[in-house]
């Protein structure tokens, strides 16, 4: 029971990191129709550049961690933001009217260069950084199995649900969020009506990358490492959130990444950590065949 | 210009042909590469002897590199706006077309003699012939994959998957009984084909982007079974040791039993490799020719049509699951061929050699080939591999400029270089059809 206890609290934990990255799938699957590959590798751009500010700022002599966290994530954020925009700016936007398969090639080939980039720029070695945030509460202890709960897990669920709640307020109250609704609706008739669609599918790769940057920065605090490879599972495994609570629903991509989470753990637990992206992969085609839509998403229906 | 439908008729304003547009969009493009590049290139981490994490700064690789995208940015709008004025002026007389049509009529019976001139060529450059096997084989499986994708329309990004299970199940048979690549080529297939079926049955009510995922979904679950299924495959180490092909059952070493015995020729290890220079050769024109059969046949034109159409399809009758079917394990069939080739080629086998940056390479051969065109296949397999080749030395930069690649040609020609279909049906003369006019498959 305790173990269990504990393992929810991870699962929770690598759920919340999941839920965000699928954020940004779904968003640019409601809007424009397309999985963005390079999704994934925007993720570990943003890991990479929360470890290199962080690393300036030690060295500048800035060492409150309060004050380094609040620096770093605004510094992963605005330049992975700019990283998703130049994607879309140079990969999709050329292509958003060709044929269905030739955007879907390009986000491969730009996934592609994002890790083989971060390769070359930053090595293929696995950089470890030191603990940042220590210290936690036990939350029970019995027959010697102690269940915790660590600050850097606070951490990354608050953040997550103050990210979430921000970004849901926005979508539902701000000017760019109707706008976005209204591209995802129809976007000829939104673009007749006064919306700027290139600017509205702009902001929504800049809104997807930015929450990517902040689960890449979270990621590196929680597991203490980066490396250039970590975009291509962690991208299939939050897509396969997205498709699991239903693509174009925002909720949906936080429950699917909250139960994907939970999934690897307990079956890393339980079962074998050597098969976990296994049942991840399973989950999502099984998930398909039976729930194609998703536990929260809509049925298409398709007309001749 | 609202109308999100017309991006590329953009009037161009006179505004925009001034050299003062072309420095305000380069050093707007400089400015986003100095921001892109500060942290990523500016400055290097390292684990440093201790364990712990070191960096330096990197300023001149930076300045280097936003010059770069400067200068680069200033020639790609020059070459914009030369290649939009000239583009418009460009009509080909009738007779320089007639010349190009007959000029690509000869492509493919030249392509054959030469691939078939290939060893005799040459014979004593074994990294040509090394690179020619490996072309081929890239051939064969893009051929395979051209099946499923180009003319069932089904989006297979797993296609490694048969390939890994063709060399896994030669590598297994042979190692495990000792049973000939001969005999065990056709169970290769036919294992394949199963797992094609397997793959099949559970996608068939799946379309385009998620049938996509699912079939990547599947290569990742195949790869990661034989990485950790130790001692059945023997995991990262993989299965080494694998026998090379006979020819009819006469070894080719350097015994007294072996071919140069027989023939009564010195022995020379080139003779293997002009072997499976033409096993390679024979197996790709199979794949060919029972494609451009299949297509003739009403289950190719079934293919063709679900490709078009799904609902029309099962409107007229067609069975659909049947066609998906049999076009997933006929691909996969071929791709297993190709994996058993490819295993007693090597005589070693990991999972390494079966990730997903293998089926990307395999689905943009076909896709940058032109869907569906044969011969596309062959001049993308030659140019990507041979591209590959240009970076010995520089491998670190190889995938860099493989998906760069793929990102500018998918700008350049959405539709791969022969972006023209032949129809397997015409009344009176054989036309063209471009393929604008023909739907991707769903």
């Amino acid at each position: 029971m305790d173990y269990f206890a504990q393992q929810l609290i991870n699962g929770l934990v690598l759920g919340s990191i999941y839920g965000l990255i699928a954020i940004g799938y779904t968003m640019v699957y409601g809007i424009v129709g397309m999985i963005n590959f390079a999704h994934g590798d925007i993720f570990m751009i943003g890991g990479f550049i929360a470890l290199i500010s962080f690393l300036v700022l030690v060295s500048l002599g800035i060492t409150a961690v309060p004050i380094v966290l609040l620096l770093v994530v605004l510094v992963a954020m605005a330049t992975t933001a700019l990283y998703g925009w130049t994607v879309e700016r140079i990969a999709y936007r050329p292509l958003r009217h060709s044929f269905r398969l030739a955007p879907m090639l390009s986000a491969i080939g730009m996934s592609f260069v994002l890790s083989n980039f971060s390769q070359v720029a930053q090595g293929a070695r696995v950089k470890p950084v030191p603990p940042i945030i220590t210290g936690g509460y036990t939350l029970f202890e019995q027959d010697g199995f102690v269940v915790r709960l660590s600050n850097i897990q606070i951490i990354v669920v608050v953040t997550t649900v103050v990210l979430l709640a921000v970004f849901s307020w926005m979508v539902t109250r701000t000017r760019l969020g109707r706008d976005m609704r209204a591209c995802e609706q129809d976007q000829t008739m939104a673009a007749l009506l006064g919306v700027d669609v290139d600017r509205t599918i702009s902001m929504t790769f800049v809104i997807g990358a930015a929450l990517a940057a902040v689960a890449g920065m979270m990621y590196l605090l929680y597991y203490g490492v980066v490396d250039f490879y970590m975009g291509f599972v962690a991208g299939i495994k939050a897509f396969t959130a997205a498709v699991l609570g239903g693509i174009g629903s925002l909720p949906g991509a936080m429950l699917g990444g909250l139960a994907i989470g939970l999934i690897e753990t307990l079956w890393s637990a339980y079962f074998s950590s050597e098969y976990k992206d296994v049942a991840a992969f399973s989950i999502l085609i099984i998930v398909l065949i039976f729930m194609p839509t998703g536990l929260l998403g809509r049925p298409e229906v398709e007309k001749v | 210009m609202t109308d999100p439908t017309l991006p590329a008729s953009k009037p161009k304003r006179a505004s925009q042909l001034g050299a003062a547009f072309i420095l305000k969009k380069s050093l707007l493009s400089a400015f986003v590469a100095l921001v892109l590049f500060s942290l990523m290139i500016g400055i290097r981490t390292d684990a440093g002897p201790t364990g712990q994490l070191i960096h330096w700064t990197r300023f001149a690789d930076l300045a280097i590199m936003v010059v770069l995208v400067f200068a680069g940015s200033i020639l790609t709008e020059l070459f914009r706006q030369w290649w939009a004025a000239r583009h418009r002026a460009l009509v080909l007389p009738e007779s320089a077309k007639r010349g190009l049509f007959t000029l690509g009529r000869l492509v493919v019976p030249a392509l054959l003699i030469f691939a078939f001139l290939v060893p005799v060529i040459f014979y004593n450059q074994r990294y040509m012939l090394d690179l020619g096997i490996l072309v081929l084989t890239y051939v064969m499986l893009g051929w395979g994959l051209n099946i499923v994708v180009g003319l069932a329309g089904l989006l297979d990004l797993g296609y490694v998957a048969f390939y890994a299970v063709g060399a896994y199940s030669y590598a297994l048979l042979s190692t495990t009984f000792g049973l000939s690549f001969w005999l065990c080529l056709p169970l290769a297939g036919i294992l394949a084909a199963f797992w094609g079926m397997l793959l099949g049955f559970p996608v068939l009510r799946l379309r385009g982007d998620y049938l996509a995922i699912v079939t990547l979904a599947f290569g990742e679950i195949i790869r990661l079974v034989l990485l950790n299924w130790q001692h059945v495959t023997g995991g990262p180490n993989g299965i080494s040791g694998i026998p090379r092909p006979s020819l009819f059952g006469i070894p080719l070493t350097a015994g007294p039993n072996g071919l140069a015995a027989h023939l009564g020729i010195p022995f020379s290890p080139t003779h293997r490799l002009v072997l499976l220079f033409y096993i390679i050769l024979a197996l790709a024109l199979l794949t060919n020719w029972v494609t451009l059969r299949l297509r003739r046949l009403p289950i190719g034109r079934a293919w063709e049509a679900l490709r078009e159409d799904e609902i029309a399809c099962r409107a007229l009758g067609i069975n659909t699951t049947t066609t998906k079917l049999t076009a997933f394990a006929i691909g996969a069939m071929f791709g297993g061929f190709a994996g058993a080739f490819f295993a007693t080629r090597q005589g070693f086998i990991s999972p390494e050699s079966f990730t997903f940056q293998e089926s990307a390479l395999v689905l943009a051969i076909v896709v940058l080939g032109g869907m569906g065109s044969q011969l596309g296949v062959v001049l993308s397999s030659l140019a990507l591999i041979g591209g590959f080749e240009l970076f010995r030395g520089f491998e670190q930069f190889r995938m860099l400029a493989f998906g760069g690649a793929m990102v500018l040609l998918m700008i350049w020609r959405p539709r791969g270089l022969i972006a023209h279909r032949e129809p397997s049906l015409f009344l009176g003369e054989r036309t063209k059809i471009t393929s604008d006019l023909v739907k991707e498959g769903r």
